[in-house]
């Protein structure tokens, strides 16, 4: 069961890594990475970490993700995304 | 935990090559996010011991024999600290490329040759 | 094309790197140097049920405070680089949508219990998963909450100010308290243990977290706030 479940959260986590990189729109890019995190708070939660767990999931997925939508807020004026 | 090893691995790859690639500066950052994440699965994946429980010793763990019983620790506290102190760097060159975006009024790295040798 | 293939072969060294760290690592099979001491003595001795914050407030305290340290230096930086922007050149005065209702009264409503659950964490880290950084997190994450309902909102920076230095000058002064009264610098047994297992115990631990994670909370607002900028 448990294996079942970390095969399954790591193909996710690699599908939103490449998502991460690969999508043009930089919001949905963002995005991704942010699931990245949040699903690797799972799989710490599976490893007994509970303590990584609660700093990835509020650190890493929260404000992180927030971070870097800020910054691309402030970095665009109508210009076309090279991705 | 030899999947989440292997897993780490790869999103170590995929964070490096997207650093390698990409010509957007804030996706060169977010690759740099992934494989930090990669990394830091890998350092967990090293200090768990199969069937181990979480390291607090409340009334489920025996405080006697709480070393049979519990995954390392000492991993677990030096990945908290990566954690934190990753989001501020990311912060920090982001506050960079806003600045340079100010300058330039573009986010390709191409673009910004003053410093090519 | 040459620039790729060159990308791609570095990305094949890194991979047989890695692959070969891999083929020799086989899983860990009971603890053993210093983490089996530190399981073993750490509730004994500290008086803290998790063992993570042992680790992380007293056993490598040191790491800690230089993780603050680096903390507070990317906050600086990002106000420095940040603010100096804002003065030179006028942002374009953006038409502002106002938050909605919804947002505005659930803000308004729900952050002094985000603050209040921030608390919590860390005022429990030594009893159970969290501690100062999650809870600095939190608290932070109010603060988002707030700049989303009220996009003028202002955050008063002497009273930030105040608070980061206080808790930073106190974090030091609580390790060489440590380092005089008990076995070391930042060593948690200059206060009594108390009973294990209750919030009062294991020393200063609460105390430090405490101050860690007022720190990492108004260091976070501080970042949110300056990545904000004048517009949302």
């Amino acid at each position: 069961m448990e294996n079942i479940l970390t095969a399954l959260l790591s193909l996710i986590i690699l599908i939103a890594a490449l998502a991460a990189i690969y999508l043009r729109n930089m919001i949905s890019a963002i995005l991704a990475a942010g699931l990245v995190s949040l699903f690797a708070s799972i799989l710490y939660l599976l490893m007994a970490a509970p303590d990584v767990a609660m700093t990835e999931a509020a650190i890493g997925a929260g404000l992180s993700t927030v971070i870097f939508l800020l910054a691309f807020r402030k970095t665009r004026d109508e210009e076309v995304e090279n991705g | 935990m030899t999947l989440v090893m292997v897993l780490g691995a790869a999103l170590m790859l995929v964070g490096f090559w997207g650093l390698i690639t990409r010509q957007n500066m804030i996706k060169m950052v977010l690759s740099l996010a992934i494989a930090e994440t990669g990394l830091q699965l890998i350092m967990i994946a090293v200090g768990y011991i199969n069937g181990g429980t979480a390291p607090i010793l409340d009334s489920a763990v025996d405080k006697l024999s709480a070393v049979q019983q519990v995954v390392d620790p000492v991993p677990q506290a030096l990945v908290l600290t990566a954690i934190v102190i990753g989001v501020a760097v990311n912060a920090l060159m982001l506050a960079f490329i806003i600045r340079l975006y100010q300058k330039k009024h573009s986010l390709n790295i191409s673009d910004y040759k003053d410093m090519k040798w | 094309m040459v620039r790729k293939s060159i990308a791609l072969a570095l990305m094949t060294g890194l991979a047989f790197i890695l692959a070969s760290i891999l083929g020799d690592w086989s899983p860990m099979e009971r603890l053993s140097g210093v983490a089996y001491d530190y399981v073993a003595h750490g509730a004994s001795d500290l008086g803290a049920m998790n063992l993570v914050t042992a680790i992380v407030v007293t056993y490598r305290g040191l790491d800690t405070l230089g993780e603050v340290t680096v903390l507070f230096l990317a906050a600086s930086g990002v106000a420095v680089l940040l603010r100096r922007a804002d003065g030179e050149q006028q942002e374009k005065t953006q038409s502002k949508r106002a938050a909605s209702e919804i947002v505005t009264t659930g803000a308004s409503l729900l952050s002094p219990f985000i603050v209040m659950f921030g608390a919590y964490i860390f005022l429990n880290g030594h009893l159970s998963p969290g501690g100062g950084f999650q809870g600095g997190a939190v608290i932070a994450s109010a603060v988002l909450l707030l700049f989303l309902a009220h996009p003028d909102y202002k955050l008063r920076h002497d009273v930030l100010n105040i608070i980061e230095s206080f808790s930073g000058f106190t974090y030091v002064l609580v390790g060489l308290l440590g380092l005089f009264l008990a076995g070391g610098f930042l060593d948690n047994r200059f206060l009594p243990l108390g009973a294990y297992g209750t919030i009062l115990s294991a020393g200063s631990i609460p105390l430090i977290y405490t101050l860690i994670g007022l720190k990492v909370g108004t260091e976070l607002a501080g970042i949110l706030e300056n990545m904000k900028g004048r517009a949302l």
